[in-house]
């Protein structure tokens, strides 16, 4: 597992992946949250970093698909996956090193935005006046989503030998996930019990409910189910050559 | 034995790819595995290499179950796939030790430099994979599959679409791993069987129709044989049919005939020498013909 891992990340900053994905995060965090007018947390007014954790979620729609496309895909049409199954792995150890190293590339993105904290924490009046409870809580939920998305990620990229497919298929299953749930569960034919358990399904709820600051160990079994779901999915679509 | 093969089936589904195929390799042999495109030279292959299961049957390699005990199968098999995929972005260092690192190689720099050495590649070393000629790229392949020093090798057509100076060369280095590893290559080229192998497996449409050693290989199949004559005159035809096990004789466009016999172990120049002599016909020429690979490739695995 190791082996791959490395080698994954390896590959991220060779093929200039990994740094355009950390540049246009913080580069669009950064516009949004300090430059454009209207926006930007300097004209709200609080000393809150709550514009970021909306904003961070969307972004990730689109920059985790970028990085998990090619752990599957490409492999499989350069033809090296059947290389690298001969060697001696089981198929969870590749599955496994090439999905942290995806995340972990998604979390070396999200450490510079701990300067929007520290700023913030040194903009409030009284200094320090900002909900460290929900920030730490938000990290955690973002790091709980980024998880999720790699996952889902590293299945659309397993089912494709074509990179776009695979970015395509990522960031559509993942945008159902986030909001797909809730926005169907907002149909007034559904109101009653209904809406409540489709809106439960919905990543964004639980989101949502981490980013308040409040740990719920439900919300928890959620991100980790959805994830390992995923990645049972992926070992699956590696195991099909077996039948 | 390195390799040993019961009884292998593998179906795809509906399709019947190989049909309780057995064989056994000994330790340090080269074998060569023939046969046409769709013949279950590949699908072996992935089952010796524990990419693919096989239906029913049994394969060990190295004197490991290739199902029950994969990895430790594959820790001692090196595989250079067909089309040979690499890594295209990677320079040839870099790829040669993420090889290295994935068989957990003590001091893994100094055996990619060693490999480098071997397969003649210190020129190309500091090139990106993609940059190399298709004779390098092979080259690579074939360092990747020897790094960990295994002692099963699986060469899946490893000379396909080179030029001429390339496939000699890559076959000098085949022959110069295969003095100390037991190597399984396949190709649908006969000249190569005989040029590298000390045996040879032909298999069509997933059985085995000739397992025999590659010196043998120009009499397989065949049911008779043929002596070529060439006179300096014109000759009395009914006079050299005289000659005894001669079946039929063709006449050539000049003074040359070729005479069939029966049986491919008989050899009748003596007879025909004697003849000449009490005749007073001078020979130009006369040789026994040699049966073409191609046709006894063909004859083998057109059925």
């Amino acid at each position: 597992m190791k082996a791959i891992f490395f080698r994954e990340i390896n590959s991220f900053f060779s093929s200039m992946i990994g740094f355009l994905a950390m540049g246009f995060f913080i580069t669009i965090t950064g516009l949004m949250l300090w430059f454009f007018p209207e926006y930007d947390i300097l004209s709200y007014g609080y000393s809150t970093l709550e514009s970021f954790f909306i904003l961070a979620p969307i972004l990730f729609l689109f920059i985790i698909p970028a990085i998990t496309m090619r752990l599957f895909s490409e492999e499989k049409q350069m033809g090296t996956l059947e290389w690298l199954l001969t060697k001696p792995f089981s198929d969870s150890d590749i599955l496994l090193g090439k999905y942290f190293a995806s995340l972990f590339i998604v979390i070396v993105s999200l450490l510079p935005t701990l300067i929007y904290y520290f700023s913030i924490y040194q903009l409030g009046y009284p200094k320090g006046n900002i909900d460290n409870g929900g920030v730490i809580g938000s990290y955690f939920g973002l790091i709980l989503l980024a998880s999720t998305f790699c996952a889902i990620g590293l299945f659309c990229s397993s089912i494709t030998s074509n990179q776009i497919v695979a970015f395509i298929l990522a960031a559509v299953f993942s945008a159902l996930f986030f909001w797909g749930f809730e926005m169907v569960s907002k149909f007034s034919s559904l109101e009653g019990s209904f809406d409540y358990f489709l809106k439960n399904l919905g990543i964004s709820y639980h989101y949502d409910s981490i980013s308040r600051g409040v740990l719920d160990t439900r919300d928890l079994i959620y991100f980790v189910s959805l994830t390992l779901f995923f990645l049972y999915l992926t070992h699956f679509q590696l195991e099909k050559r077996k039948v | 034995m390195s390799i040993e093969v019961r009884d292998l089936t593998k179906r795809y589904g509906e399709q019947l790819a190989l049909n309780k195929i057995s064989f056994q390799i000994s330790k340090g042999a080269i074998v060569g595995f023939l046969g046409p495109n769709g013949a279950g030279k590949s699908t072996t292959m992935k089952i010796l290499t524990g990419f693919i299961p096989q239906t029913a049957g049994v394969a060990k390699v190295a004197g490991f179950d290739t199902v029950e005990a994969p990895i430790e199968v594959k820790r001692r098999v090196g595989y250079l796939p067909e089309s040979n995929p690499l890594y295209k972005d990677m320079y040839v260092k870099e790829y040669l030790h993420y090889v290295a690192t994935i068989f957990q190689l003590p001091n893994p720099i100094a055996k990619v430099n060693e490999m480098i050495a071997m397969t003649g590649l210190a020129k190309e070393q500091d090139k990106k994979i993609h940059q190399l000629s298709k004779g390098y790229k092979q080259r690579v392949g074939i360092a990747q599959a020897i790094i960990h020093n295994p002692e099963v090798l699986i060469l899946d057509e490893p000379t396909s679409g080179l030029d001429p100076n390339q496939l000699d060369e890559i076959r000098k280095l085949i022959l110069k791993i295969g003095k100390e590893k037991t190597v399984l290559l396949s190709t649908h080229i006969m000249q190569e069987v005989e040029a590298m192998c000390d045996r040879v497996i032909i298999i069509n449409k997933g059985g085995i129709v000739a397992d025999n050693l590659t010196s043998n290989m120009r009499k397989m199949g065949i049911k008779e044989a043929i002596v070529v004559v060439e006179f300096s005159n014109k000759i009395n035809l009914d006079e050299l049919k005289k000659i005894s096990n001669v079946q039929r004789i063709e006449q050539g466009n000049t003074n040359d005939y070729k005479l069939f016999l029966k049986d491919s172990n008989l050899d009748i120049r003596h007879e025909i020498f004697q003849m000449a002599v009490s005749h007073g016909w001078s020979i130009l020429a006369m040789q026994m013909e040699e049966r073409d690979l191609e046709g006894v490739f063909k004859e083998l695995t057109n059925k």
